[in-house]
């Protein structure tokens, strides 16, 4: 009993010693970008820069290109999980049910865009979206096609953690000796089962198309990081206020989603009282 | 999802195991037809396009054109830059993993710290690049503030340096996902195994030394893999710092695709991506290899 007692207190130091000095580290910049945006002119403080990146009509007047991006950016997010999820889900929940052994196939290709880093990819995709600007036109939009590719290996991860811990089989062809179609399988008994697994797909997917840069600029194409850098250009402290919004605003949507990952540890409890 | 329904209607709901191979290949069609656009194609033509020269003509040109000095440096530069911020994110990184799992599971410091840690690792970009501007560039608040005790950092290119300034930005990105990607193995480490070893007179050293160690090797290993592959692929962050010159090789490939001042040189910038590739694939089938060892020791 001692000895666990002195390895607590050991440990309880250590904590304290390691998570000041690493958070210190993590906080210094964050400290920094705030001092940096209320500085003002003549020395002293200042909420110029905020109050501006607030007043919505000063933000389209002074920077239109902040309200494109940002406005390019929210469209290709959803676009980009829709895509996602009627790619992945059918196909995923398909291939368990089906094609069994093309599991490895899919698995292979999901994960393939880990070893292509997105600046490798850009280089092979401007063809492809000569090809994309001439059917569908030059819109930012249609980069979804790209973003989803950059997800693939995410989602991929997620949806299979969620197919694994439900039983596929036996609920799609429950479903389908009672009349069910293909579609009410899909639609009403398998995504209900993994819309924790979905929602987890979801956000790393919205994560990853909101911090996008690199394809985005070199296929020349609008989005908010893409604005952020060109306003850094122009006006540095107002693209660290928006660089500091857009971290803070990440972290308040993945503190949140700690308490939604709750119920994957009851999954977890519930698959082990099983086996 | 309409696809879905098409092979359906062959199978008769009374005799689900019933198999028409051809038929249920549809279902997986669309998939591929979509990765085949946007991966396969992008893939080949950075892989074919690295070795046709002048009128799509088979030839070595791009790939001894890699020789270049100034290639062959940014080449060196990005493997050194991102082999010292993995072994410095790894390291802290592992720390702070050990550190936060000796809390309270689903408590505050968890909770704040893998947030943040999920933010600043792959929310990065761009946005760091300026909280770093903000803090050690010419105006930064640490540059004026260690102008006043007299170190000049301002003036200086410090900041841009793949050997200095990016080491430490690029550290700033990769402490965090050593944190993301290292400490489901922490705390996959089962009190009972440290009882077990204490019950047997071991010491903290025996312990790491005998059992924790050897069963986080690979992990710790795998993630500082995956954390210099990590570094090798970033193109943001030192895109939005570093204004002139390329002094790495995604900035290089970044260059090569968009200026248009040498022909031919587009080709030269797919021979530089497919070296990347080959590194990034090199070190990616290490770690394969590593995570099949850790899921059978840890049982994940």
């Amino acid at each position: 009993m001692r000895l666990q007692a002195t390895r607590r207190r050991r440990q309880a130091w250590f904590r304290r010693v390691v998570v000041g000095v690493v958070g210190l580290f993590f906080a210094l910049p964050l400290v920094a970008m705030v001092e940096f945006t209320t500085r003002a002119p003549g020395g002293g403080r200042s909420l110029d820069t905020w109050t501006t990146l607030f007043d919505l009509s000063a933000v389209d007047r002074d920077y239109p290109e902040l309200k494109t991006g940002l406005i390019a950016s929210a469209g290709l997010a959803v676009l980009t999980v829709v895509i996602m999820l009627v790619l992945l889900v059918p196909t995923m929940t398909w291939v368990r049910l089906r094609l069994p052994g093309m599991r490895r196939t899919i698995e292979f290709i999901c994960l393939l865009p880990l070893t292509i880093p997105a600046i490798v990819l850009v280089v092979g995709l401007a063809p492809v979206y000569a090809w994309v600007t001439y059917f569908l036109g030059e819109s930012s939009i249609w980069l979804c096609f790209a973003y989803v590719v950059l997800v693939l290996p995410y989602a991929y991860r997620a949806l299979d953690a969620g197919l694994s811990a439900i039983d596929v089989k036996t609920l799609a062809e429950a479903a389908r000796s009672l009349g069910a179609s293909w579609f009410t399988v899909m639609w009403k008994v398998i995504l209900p089962n993994i819309r924790t697994a979905v929602l987890l797909a979801a956000f790393l997917s919205v994560a990853l198309v909101l911090g996008e840069f690199t394809i985005a600029s070199l296929l020349n194409r609008d989005n908010l990081q893409v604005a952020i850098n060109l306003l850094g250009k122009r006006n540095a402290s107002i693209s660290i206020a928006v660089s500091f919004a857009a971290l803070l605003i990440a972290f308040l949507v993945l503190f949140a989603m700690s308490f939604v990952g709750n119920g994957r540890r009851l999954r977890r409890v519930r698959r082990s009282k099983e086996s | 999802m309409a696809e879905l329904t098409a092979p359906g209607t062959t199978v008769a709901p009374g005799r689900p195991t019933s198999r028409r191979p051809t038929g249920a290949l549809l279902g997986v069609l669309p998939f591929f037809g979509y990765t085949a656009i946007f991966l396969l194609t992008p893939t080949l033509v950075v892989v074919i396009g690295a070795f046709l020269g002048d009128g799509n003509r088979p030839s070595l040109g791009n790939v001894t054109a890699l020789t270049q000095p100034q290639v062959v440096s940014a080449f060196v530069n990005s493997v050194v830059l991102s082999a010292v911020t993995a072994v410095l994110g790894a390291v802290f990184g592992a720390l702070l993993s050990y550190a936060v799992a000796t809390g309270r599971p689903g408590g505050t410091l968890r909770r704040v710290m893998t947030a943040l840690c999920g933010v600043l690792a792959q929310f990065g970009g761009v946005t760091l690049a300026f909280a770093f501007v903000a803090t050690v560039g010419m105006q930064g608040f640490v540059t004026i503030w260690l102008q006043k005790i007299g170190v000049d950092l301002a003036g200086s290119t410090w900041l841009f340096e793949p050997t200095r300034g990016l080491v430490l930005v690029y550290t700033y990105f990769q402490i965090p996902l050593m944190l993301i990607v290292f400490l489901p193995a922490v705390e996959g480490l089962r009190p009972q195994w440290r009882e077990a070893a204490e019950t047997l007179g071991g010491s903290t050293w025996d312990y790491w030394r005998h059992v924790a160690g050897p069963i986080l090797a690979p992990s710790f290993i795998g993630a500082l893999l995956l954390l210099f592959t990590n570094a090798f692929s970033a193109y943001a962050t030192a895109a939005a710092l570093v204004s002139q010159g390329s002094p790495i090789i995604p900035l290089q490939i970044g260059g090569a695709l968009s200026s248009e001042v040498l022909l031919g040189q587009e080709n030269v910038g797919k021979a530089m991506a497919l070296g990347m590739v080959v590194i990034v694939a090199v070190v990616m089938t290490l770690y394969a290899v590593l995570e099949r060892r850790t899921t059978r020791w840890l049982g994940r």
